[in-house]
């Protein structure tokens, strides 16, 4: 399940979903809201999300990770609005039968929703100024074709 | 001329000044829809930078626009 929250991502209530008695192993990420980035101070963050597509995306990227590794759930969480320092900005859960399985399926989810899901974030910097990530600063998304489904 | 409605995200939606708006187009394809708009509106990103989606589902930039169709014209993506 993927899911685009504008309120706090509560971490214990997300890892009640993933109970199961056939879980052996169960990984989390949490992305948090850092105070540099590329060399400047960061003092805020807002997220933005096209949530009826990304949603879309988001379980797209699930369902392919899971049918890549035996995983038993898969869970993420990205949060939306204005974030400050310290605050959870997205939540992945990930349980299966051994641990291998669900570490490798965190790290794929996440660097793919990072890579696909229409989500964009904004820093607020310490001296004022203010820039759209990606947008205005990198230039490597969208020169390629999209990233690949899982294989 | 086809009606149709774009809705704006990010960096384009502070860059028009404003979510969504409906638009009367000549354009056949989001590609050139974007590029009137990007000449309209002084969008500062290339087409090639972008993705487009046609009613919330992701799409080629050379499919056609069909009456009604809801766009969004996608930046680069920075979630994480």
């Amino acid at each position: 399940m993927f899911k685009i929250s504008a309120h706090p991502i509560d971490p214990a209530r997300e890892l009640s979903a993933l109970d199961d008695p056939r879980a052996g192993a169960c990984v989390s990420f949490e992305g948090w809201v850092r105070n540099r980035n590329e060399g400047r101070e960061v003092q805020a963050l807002d997220y933005e999300a096209f949530v009826a597509l990304a949603e879309k995306e988001g379980a797209r990227v699930l369902a392919e990770v899971c049918a890549h590794w035996p995983v038993i759930k898969a869970v993420c969480v990205h949060r939306v609005g204005a974030l400050q320092l310290g605050e959870l900005a997205v939540w992945v859960g990930v349980t299966a039968v051994h641990r291998g399985a669900a570490f490798e399926a965190c790290r794929q989810i996440i660097d793919e929703v990072k890579a696909r899901v229409p989500i964009w974030k904004k820093e607020h910097y310490v001296d004022g100024a203010s820039e759209w990530i990606n947008c205005a600063t990198r230039g490597d998304f969208a020169k390629g074709p999209p990233p690949t489904a899982v294989e | 001329m086809k009606n149709v409605v774009v809705h704006y995200f990010a960096i384009l939606r502070e860059q028009r000044g404003l979510a969504q708006e409906k638009i009367v187009t000549e354009a056949g394809s989001a590609a050139e829809l974007y590029g009137e708009l990007r000449t309209r509106h002084g969008f500062t990103l290339e087409g090639s930078r972008l993705r487009v989606a046609v009613n919330d589902e992701f799409a080629p930039w050379d499919a056609a626009l069909c009456e009604g169709d809801t766009l969004v014209f996608i930046p680069p993506v920075a979630g994480g």
